[in-house]
């Protein structure tokens, strides 16, 4: 190991104390150390957030919003907590803007479901970008057909960035929505959300923000975006999987109808009539993943704790190590070269099908994605199946890199 | 990483650059897509039948090593089987690739029992059976298949 190679970022980032916090990283995977670069898919959990989990489950496990009991109110307290801190996190105005979902593609196809079809007519038109993934093509899809309505595409460029030009020129009166990811998950792509904004607001379009790639690498900071709705997932940002967090802002969220209907989201029932309970509960009908909500709480926690500016540093560095030692290797091509990147570095080796990469890389211990993530639109754009993708989260470090580096040179030997 | 050699025997890996009966079939009676949402692998399947037997057999299309190997060294073992002949073959090379063969039935894989090495790596069964899947439903008179 070279000492250039060694793992040293600003200061207080200590990347070897934080891969401590992670017990799954201490394992080892057909007898190599495991080297986690599948953090797009999903990112592993800090020993605080499983113990937040067992600690609810073992000292206050009980329904929220519903008894008058003790651990009733402190489930009930913890839970309405960790609203707070999504508040917080995303810096909205209110934490009644915050809804509890399973994930992204939840709270999209909320917003596509209760806003869309009490908003969007026949004629209308939701404009998406060529690198969506998708979870915010197909809800809009479902909707267009429903109601009449048109989805556009503003495309991208040959980095992978979005073409501003072409965005604003299908802007019009009939665009009704935007719907944007912040980083895109196949090419990490980051989106100039703010631009966007006042481009569509323009036109007097709300726009939709899927942060899942976005809210694990950099600030989200909703009113500084200025966007209407954002929407991420907890296990994207080391919290547990099947929560998520629907930020929508309050005049919006009054005019919508309810999502599903059910406990919680109601004030008063009689077979002639429901009175709908106020926001946030209005969009968490039955009993909500309490436990999942708990942990995404601890998680929100571990990333702010750490600082997100630390961690975007730390990680911008390591992928830009990464990004230069792999593309050296003769025969890959990068696919995502965006000037403003995060985390992702996609690429193809030759005419090596991916699956094969990824076996090859799994043998070495390193976990990488492969396949065309959820994106095939991306993949038409650049002509290919599919691509390797390595993603990078907190806890990944330049030896990784070396490693994964090593192993894509295996792959080279045995398809010479 | 020896291991690995066992899934990608020079066989395959041959197979897999210069794939046999990798063409289109003009006079075709039989024809299906085979399709694995997972990683996009994407073949297509040519037969022309005379009667019950596989009088010619050929395939087109994008797919990892494993599977474009499987396929091509198909259509070398099936030309001029009939199709229980050619079901019999799916049938003990899927127990192969899933483990499940019987010691010493390797011998009436006859080539195919390179893919042995697949068992260990059950992420790339659906890879290596892609292309009898696909030989299945074209048999079958079926347009379509996927691994799902």
């Amino acid at each position: 190991m070279s000492i250039a190679a060694k793992s040293v970022s600003g200061a207080g980032f200590d990347v070897e104390r934080i891969r401590a916090d992670f017990p799954i990283l201490q394992q080892k995977v057909h007898g190599k150390p495991l080297v986690y670069l599948d953090n797009a898919a999903t990112t592993q959990k800090p020993r605080a957030v499983i113990d937040a989990i067992s600690h609810y489950y073992e000292g206050s496990n009980s329904n929220v919003h519903r008894g008058v009991h003790y651990l009733s109110e402190l489930a009930t307290a913890n839970y309405e907590a960790v609203r707070e801190s999504a508040r917080a996190f995303l810096n909205a105005a209110d934490h009644r803007e915050i809804i509890f979902v399973r994930g992204t593609t939840e709270a999209i196809n909320l917003v596509a479901q209760s806003y869309g079809r009490s908003h969007i007519q026949a004629g209308d038109e939701i404009l998406v970008t060529e690198m969506e993934h998708h979870s915010n093509i197909v809800p809009w899809q479902i909707l267009s057909r429903e109601r009449g309505a048109t989805i556009r595409v503003a495309p991208i460029n040959d980095a992978g960035e979005l073409d501003l030009d072409a965005f604003s020129k299908l802007l019009n009166p009939n665009t009704k929505l935007v719907a944007v990811t912040h980083v895109s998950n196949a090419l990490g792509t980051i989106n100039p959300i703010r631009r966007i904004v006042d481009m569509a607001h323009s036109f007097h379009a709300p726009v939709l923000v899927d942060g899942a790639q976005a809210v694990p690498h950099l600030k989200a900071d909703v009113q500084a975006l200025g966007c209407d709705f954002y929407a991420f997932s907890g296990h994207k940002v080391y919290g547990p999987t099947g929560i998520g967090v629907l930020y929508g802002k309050t005049a919006l969220l009054e005019k919508m109808p309810p999502y599903q209907g059910g406990g919680d989201m109601i004030m008063s029932v009689t077979f002639e009539k429901t009175v709908y309970n106020r926001l946030p509960y209005k969009f968490e009908a039955g009993t909500p993943d309490i436990a999942g909500v708990i942990g995404l709480g601890a998680a929100l926690n571990y990333v702010t704790r750490l600082g997100i500016e630390n961690i975007g540093a730390h990680e911008n560095e390591v992928v830009r190590y990464a990004t230069e030692a792999v593309a050296a290797i003769p025969g890959v091509r990068l696919i995502g070269t965006a000037k403003e990147k995060a985390s992702v570095l996609s690429f193809t080796l030759g005419d090596v099908h991916p699956h094969d990469i990824g076996t090859i890389l799994d043998q070495a211990g390193v976990a990488i994605r492969t396949g065309h993530h959820c994106s095939q639109p991306v993949m038409q754009h650049f002509g290919i199946e599919a691509t390797a993708r390595a993603s990078f989260a907190l806890y990944n470090t330049k030896e990784e890199v070396d490693i994964l580096v090593r192993a894509v040179e295996k792959v080279r030997e045995v398809f010479a | 990483m020896s291991d690995l050699r066992d899934l990608y025997q020079d066989v395959i890996l041959e197979h897999s650059k210069a794939p046999r009966n990798y063409r289109e079939l003009p006079a075709a009676n039989h024809k299906a897509e085979g399709f694995n949402p997972l990683c996009g692998d994407r073949f297509t399947v040519y037969i022309t039948m005379d009667g019950d037997s596989i009088r010619d057999i050929s395939f087109q299309g994008s797919g990892c090593a494993i599977s474009k190997a499987s396929a091509s060294m198909m259509t070398q073992i099936v030309k001029g089987k009939s199709m229980a002949e050619a079901e019999k073959l799916f049938e003990s090379f899927h127990k192969l690739v899933t483990g499940h063969a019987p010691s010493g039935g390797e011998a009436d894989l006859g080539k195919l029992a390179v893919f042995s090495g697949v068992s260990e790596y059950p992420a790339r069964v659906k890879c290596a059976t892609l292309a009898w899947h696909t030989l299945q439903a074209a048999l079958e008179g079926k347009q379509e298949t996927t691994t799902e």
